[in-house]
């Protein structure tokens, strides 16, 4: 298990290092002089000279990686070009709301995708099943933002349910920051939800029909018990793959929905940036998207280890 | 031997049939037989011929399609109709089941002294932790060395037959009275197989649990069994003690089916000319009309497709065929010339 652990935190640290150097080079093949972006009316060369000189632009290429990566090491993910405040203070305010809503949409996700799944499996060709599969299927037809805009009129401006848009810190009112985050967090999770509830109705069908279950059932167990712990858990290590596999689409879905809900997340900081060919912020943005979907990979890994003890075992993932 | 005692388990004319959408199968018809106390009973039969389903349909574990009748006594309990919360209580402690497949009955995410435990749980309300402990002399019980390790395993640490042990230690935890045995040995390497069925003689010996192993190798039921149930098609066509099958079967399915089994004489084994049973068995939908084995049987005669053989009382068992006479003799495919037993 450790030598595992160990393996994968390594495969884990050179990805990231290949996805800074994937950033940073990526930035700089953008068309376009930042120089020149910058410089505004005076464009003499004297002037672009110094922007160069002041921004490191002048270095060479190995050089700025080098020092890029030392000041990300410390935290300092430059200055916004466009507003001139620290990337890093952008981040800590943009980041825990997108948190936060990707959190709360994987948790819904799953418990209803779970729970519809396992409901549809066990109550096969019955009413039960035929309704999570209408729903699974509208939640993988109707897009996000359709859904958001639904939402909205009808739960928000004409019944006053949910604030239509607008963010509180969790810190600041907990309840009122639920009471804003909990509808975009339904509509993000929508999609993931359906996927999920698929999954987990095919596996557990799978699970259902296999001969450990019917050990279980001739054990004399009750029927709770042969559907959660034996068959269940089984299906979780496909349920597991499918949620891993579906988190980036989980990123992209963030930013959408934080668009049209007006949460002021890592989605709205990233679509501002790229409007305004904002480096240091687009780069850091990338960047930690990369290194989101590279932790949650390993935490994704971590999770199969522990639901399948065939490779906790043998130390190998299959 | 079958004792003179009330059998453990008395099974009266059990027929489990499924509805297909082209028309409904019958998978086991009529079979009558019993299980004394302490007593080993091999079902053998060809691969189709409802053996595991009979098996399967005795403590209700047929899916809810199966339509079951006929009775199935446990102690005087009757189980066929039974609800389904009566027989979770026996399942496992009163008539428990070891599979065919050691690997896949077993649950790939639990550890092996997990599971047996549960069944400790569930009918003894032992505590996680008692039935730990429980779970580790049942495994020394069925000789896996080092228990005390081996009770954290999973499945896949184990080999084909130590798994195969561990799923007679979990059928074993609760004393059952019945333990069924369906195909234990089929999917285990030549070498272990011998080790499974000791076990299972053991645990006789010791428990007194009577056992009703499944099973179309002869030689295990040769080794194992103390009455012998040949089934064909859904009915048994000969019952009878171990002795008596092999050493003067009756009915012609049997006599074929002893007939291709090897003699570890070489010397017997060459003069031996096994009988080779034409066509395939036949379909369960549309069984052949009077006797079942008629299109398969070197000795059949027209009376074999009007008249269903009646069954002829030898000893304790019986044979079901219209050649074999009231006193349990008659003509033995393996030498008669069948245009001699049709004049």
């Amino acid at each position: 298990m450790a030598r595992y652990l160990l393996t994968r935190a390594w495969q884990s640290a050179l990805t990231l290092l290949l996805s800074t150097i994937v950033v940073f080079v990526g930035v700089r093949a953008l068309p376009g002089d930042p120089a020149l972006a910058l410089a505004g009316e005076d464009r003499s060369p004297e002037a672009l000279e110094a922007i160069r000189r002041h921004y490191g632009l002048d270095q060479p290429l190995p050089v700025q990686f080098a020092q890029y990566v030392e000041r990300m090491a410390q935290g300092d993910f430059g200055v916004s070009i466009r507003t001139g405040t620290p990337v890093s203070s952008m981040l800590t305010t943009a980041l825990p709301v997108t948190v936060e809503l990707s959190v709360l949409a994987i948790l819904i996700a799953a418990a209803l995708g779970v729970g519809a799944g396992v409901l549809a499996a066990v109550r096969r060709g019955r009413p039960a099943e035929w309704l999570a599969n209408g729903l699974a299927l509208i939640g993988l037809s109707v897009p996000h933002f359709w859904l958001g805009l639904l939402a909205i009129l009808y739960l928000s401006v004409a019944t006053g349910l949910f604030p239509a848009s607008g963010f509180v810190p969790i810190l600041e009112d907990p309840v009122d920051n639920l009471h804003h985050i909990v509808l975009p967090a339904v509509i993000l999770g929508t999609g993931l939800a359906a996927i999920i509830m698929r999954q987990t109705r095919s596996a557990m069908l799978d699970s259902l029909s296999s001969d450990y279950v019917r050990t279980a059932k001739a054990k004399g167990l009750r029927p709770r018990a042969v559907i959660t712990r034996h068959a269940l858990r089984n299906s979780l290590i496909v349920v597991v793959t499918v949620v891993g596999l579906q988190l980036g689409g989980l990123i992209s879905g963030a930013v959408v929905t934080e668009q049209i809900f007006g949460l002021p997340g890592f989605g709205k900081m990233t679509i501002d940036a790229v409007f305004q060919r904002d480096y240091p912020v687009i780069q850091a943005v990338v960047l930690l998207t990369a290194a989101a979907y590279i932790v949650i990979n390993f935490f994704v890994d971590l999770l199969y280890s522990v639901i399948d003890p065939r490779i906790r075992v043998t130390g190998d993932p299959a | 031997m079958t004792t003179a005692s009330a059998p453990v388990l008395e099974i009266r004319d059990l027929s489990v049939s499924f509805p297909t959408e082209t028309g409904t199968v019958s998978a086991v018809d009529g079979v009558s037989l019993d299980l004394a106390a302490g007593e080993i009973v091999g079902m053998v039969g060809e691969s189709g011929c409802g053996k595991s389903v009979t098996a399967m349909s005795l403590a209700g574990l047929l899916p809810g399609s199966a339509r079951v009748t006929g009775s199935v006594r446990l102690d005087g309990t009757q189980l066929v109709g039974a609800r389904e919360s009566a027989l979770r209580r026996v399942r496992g402690r009163e008539i428990a089941y070891i599979f065919q497949e050691p690997m896949t009955s077993l649950n790939p995410v639990l550890t092996v002294g997990r599971q047996i435990g549960e069944v400790l749980q569930v009918h003894e309300r032992m505590s996680r932790r008692a039935a730990r402990a429980r779970a580790m002399e049942l495994l020394t019980l069925v000789g896996i060395p080092s228990a005390a390790q081996r009770v954290d395993n999973y499945p896949h640490q184990l080999s084909g037959g130590m798994r195969q042990r561990v799923m007679i230690a979990m059928a074993v935890a609760c004393g059952p009275k019945v333990l069924v045995a369906d195909e234990p040995t089929t999917a285990l390497d030549v070498t272990v197989q011998a080790g499974i069925l000791q076990v299972l003689r053991d645990l006789r010996d010791r428990l007194g649990t009577s056992v009703l192993i499944i099973t179309h190798d002869l030689s295990a039921v040769e080794y194992l069994a103390d009455d012998i149930a040949v089934m064909y098609l859904g009915q048994l066509v000969e019952t009878g003690s171990r002795e008596r099958i092999f050493a003067r079967p009756a009915h012609p399915y049997t006599q074929a089916l002893l007939s291709a089994a090897p003699v570890a004489d070489p010397v017997r084994q060459r003069h031996r000319q096994p009988v080779l049973l034409g066509d395939d068995l036949p379909s369960a939908l549309d069984p052949p009309s009077g006797c079942r084995f008629r299109t398969r049987c070197p000795l059949a005669f027209d009376r074999c497709a009007t008249e269903v053989p009646a069954q002829t009382a030898i000893g304790d068992g019986m044979a079901a065929c219209h050649l074999v006479r009231p006193d349990g003799t008659g003509p033995d495919v393996r030498t008669a010339d069948p245009s001699e037993v049709l004049s």
